[in-house]
């Protein structure tokens, strides 16, 4: 696949003398643009629907991201490694059916997050085997686990659902730790905090760039690419988990088609916070405020009672205009250049 | 060419799908019978027709997760074109089909060839895109038998010499592909792009317009795909072939068309599809639940990607020794 080689172009790229000052840098950054299309958003919403800027509204809003939003951060650092993950809603289903079937078998709450938790991580782990260990493409990979996750949770349950989980497990998705903040919206705040810790301050984060913009560089400056690339399938299968527990607990049931899609609103998500496709470069605060672009677009056309699959078009348009977009823009800024 | 090792490739795949099948038949031999095994073979046949369409795509180097839906998509069209117009004569429908999955296939094409946009980005995009226009257009309604016309629905099924027309459409696209990938330059250069698009350029070979080419090869028969399948099964609906896109890939993967580009035949594609088609129809009749099915496809293509790639790395350990004899 094209996805691991970029290709910056035959003359090179230009190094300036000296950085830019970083309030320089922020200005023209993509994260700006996508923090002034958030707060649009938000304005529109709350002309568009009278209902909107009520607290605990703007509290619902936030479930329409909070769990999508978990698996964006690991998976941004993924994409930015030069991987991918396709299977991570197939995951999700994976480990719900596991924490329904132990529900059956008597467990409580705290064995439930144990053997989901523990799931996302032997399928992050047999991703990462199959793509580190037989150095295989990651999107092959992803897409026959896609179909085998969610494959083994069609076995298990058929048509069936798993129900009666426990009132304490009910918790992690429908909990409030204070007033209209809800215990997703904490983890996903404490989440972000860490991703960004990880990403951008520890020597993990920097190896990420470094293998994503250029693996045998990374192999030659003693970086193991192939265990920086394992751990980050772990993390992606660890987050997975994470999602699942939360949807399972926010919904109280486990149905074989659970969070079906969702891989595609993963992807988007992380695209969209300016995270490039082929690897390389992208940052957590860019994927934050695209989790909160994305939820607040979905949810002000779910106030205007705009269907879900409508919003799926908006969200396939929003994929392809992201990438192409900078694309255009930079032609034409390289056509009046010369 | 490496036509050795694609031969022996396969023939291990023609020896597993013989196994199986023989595995099935010695504890039920009605599956065997002639009549069964054309039909298995008139059931695949949706699938023979887009994997080989996937199969060029493929080679070039990029992906085309936007069949199902295309089909999906042009399904609804014509059985709409069909209520509202229940004269229109087949072939025009035919034209139509195959004109607007092809169009579908170029606004692919054209993304990924003029604004350089990763071939996965793009088809995830359109899938949805065109997943969700079928909803826009139908209005989430389905589309019934009673409401199309006789003619529209007994095209694919209507039997000629034996066979019913769906199962010579995939036969005749068997051969069609058999001679673009052989005998034709166009087929030259999906194998040139996908092998080493570099030195595909220095050769004269427009990179971008042989992906786009193969967009809407898949594309236009996706979009016939989408007529026979709605005219066989009498229901055009939102969720038609949903999922289907995976199918068509494992079978790409499974008949040892290699995702990074460049290595493939018709003959893996074909016996890939044909691999996955038996499994479905004998999981029924050696009665398990068809809710196996997609474990078991998404099991073929681990399997089967890992198999190609531990077969090509040995390849090149070997090259690597030698080289090593050599200084």
């Amino acid at each position: 696949m094209s996805l691991a080689t970029p290709d910056t172009g035959a003359q090179g790229r230009q190094i300036p003398d000296r950085l830019k000052s970083p309030l320089q840098r922020f200005l023209v950054s993509w994260e700006l643009l996508l923090l002034i299309v958030a707060v649009a958003v938000f304005t529109l919403n709350s002309f568009a629907s009278p209902y909107f800027l009520d607290p605990w509204n703007l509290s619902d809003a936030t479930f329409n991201f909070t769990e999508k939003a978990m698996i964006a951060f690991a998976m941004g650092l993924l994409i930015i490694s030069g991987e991918i993950d396709l299977s991570v809603a197939s995951i999700i289903a994976l480990a719900s059916t596991a924490m329904g079937f132990a529900v059956q078998m008597g467990a409580d709450t705290p064995v439930l997050v144990m053997i989901g938790l523990g799931t996302g991580l032997l399928c992050g782990a047999f991703n990462g085997f199959l793509v580190t260990g037989f150095g295989l493409p990651s999107i092959v990979v992803t897409i026959g686990t896609m179909s085998l996750f969610r494959g083994i949770s069609y076995i298990v349950l058929g048509d069936k659902a798993y129900t009666g989980y426990p009132s304490s497990f009910a918790f992690f998705g429908q909990g409030y730790v204070w007033w209209v903040i809800s215990f997703e919206f904490v983890l996903f705040a404490l989440l972000a905090i860490v991703f960004a810790v990880i990403l951008h301050k520890t020597n993990f984060g920097r190896a990420v760039y470094v293998v994503g913009n250029n693996p045998v560089g990374a192999l030659f400056s003693g970086i193991r690419v192939p265990r920086v690339k394992f751990a980050l399938f772990l993390i992606t299968g660890l987050m997975s988990g994470v999602a699942a527990i939360c949807l399972t607990s926010r919904l109280g049931a486990t149905r074989p088609s659970i969070a079906f899609g969702w891989e595609l609103e993963v992807v988007t998500m992380v695209v969209l916070g300016g995270v490039n496709i082929l690897g390389g470069s992208g940052s957590i605060p860019g994927v934050v405020i695209a989790a909160f672009v994305m939820g607040m677009v979905t949810f002000g056309f779910g106030l205007l009672n705009v269907p879900g699959i409508v919003m799926s078009i908006f969200i396939g348009l929003l994929l392809i205009a992201v990438i192409a977009l900078p694309r255009i823009a930079g032609r034409i800024l390289a056509r009046r250049k010369a | 060419m490496i036509r050795p090792l694609m031969k022996s490739r396969e023939t291990i795949l023609a020896a597993a799908i013989l196994v199986l099948v023989l595995a099935i038949a010695t504890r039920f031999p009605g599956f065997v019978a002639p009549s069964n095994l054309a039909n298995v073979f008139n059931d695949t046949s949706p699938l023979i027709i887009l994997a080989l369409g996937q199969m060029v795509v493929i080679l070039t180097r990029c992906i085309d997760l936007s069949v199902a839906a295309n089909l999906a998509l042009t399904g609804m069209v014509v059985a709409m074109l069909n209520m509202a117009m229940p004269g229109l004569p087949v072939p025009v429908i035919l034209a139509l089909a195959i004109s607007l999955g092809a169009l579908m296939g170029l606004v692919n094409g054209l993304l990924v060839w003029k604004l350089d946009i990763p071939p996965i980005v793009v088809t995830l995009g359109t899938m949805t895109i065109y997943r969700g226009i079928i909803f826009v257009i139908s209005g989430g309604e389905w589309i019934n038998a009673h409401e199309m016309s006789d003619a529209f629905k007994a095209f694919p099924r209507e039997v000629v010499l034996g066979l019913p027309v769906l199962s010579w459409i995939a036969i005749a696209v068997v051969i069609g592909f058999i001679v673009l990938v052989g005998r034709t330059p166009l087929g030259r250069a999906f194998f040139a792009v996908g092998g080493n698009p570099h030195a595909a350029v220095y050769t004269g070979i427009n990179v971008g317009l042989t992906q786009c080419a193969a967009y809407v090869i898949s594309g236009a028969l996706a979009g016939l795909t989408g007529y026979l399948w709605v005219a066989r099964y009498a229901v055009a609906y939102v969720d038609i072939a949903g999922g289907f896109e995976l199918e068509v890939v494992a079978a790409c993967v499974i008949g040892g068309i290699s995702i990074a580009g460049g290595i493939g035949s018709v003959g893996g594609a074909l016996l890939g599809a044909l691999f996955l088609g038996i499994v479905k129809n004998a999981l029924p009749v050696i009665n398990i639940s068809p809710f196996w099915q997609l474990a078991i496809s998404g099991s073929a293509i681990i399997i089967a990607v890992a198999f190609n790639a531990t077969s090509s790395r040995a390849k090149g350990r070997v090259i690597l020794k030698k080289a090593e004899h050599a200084a």
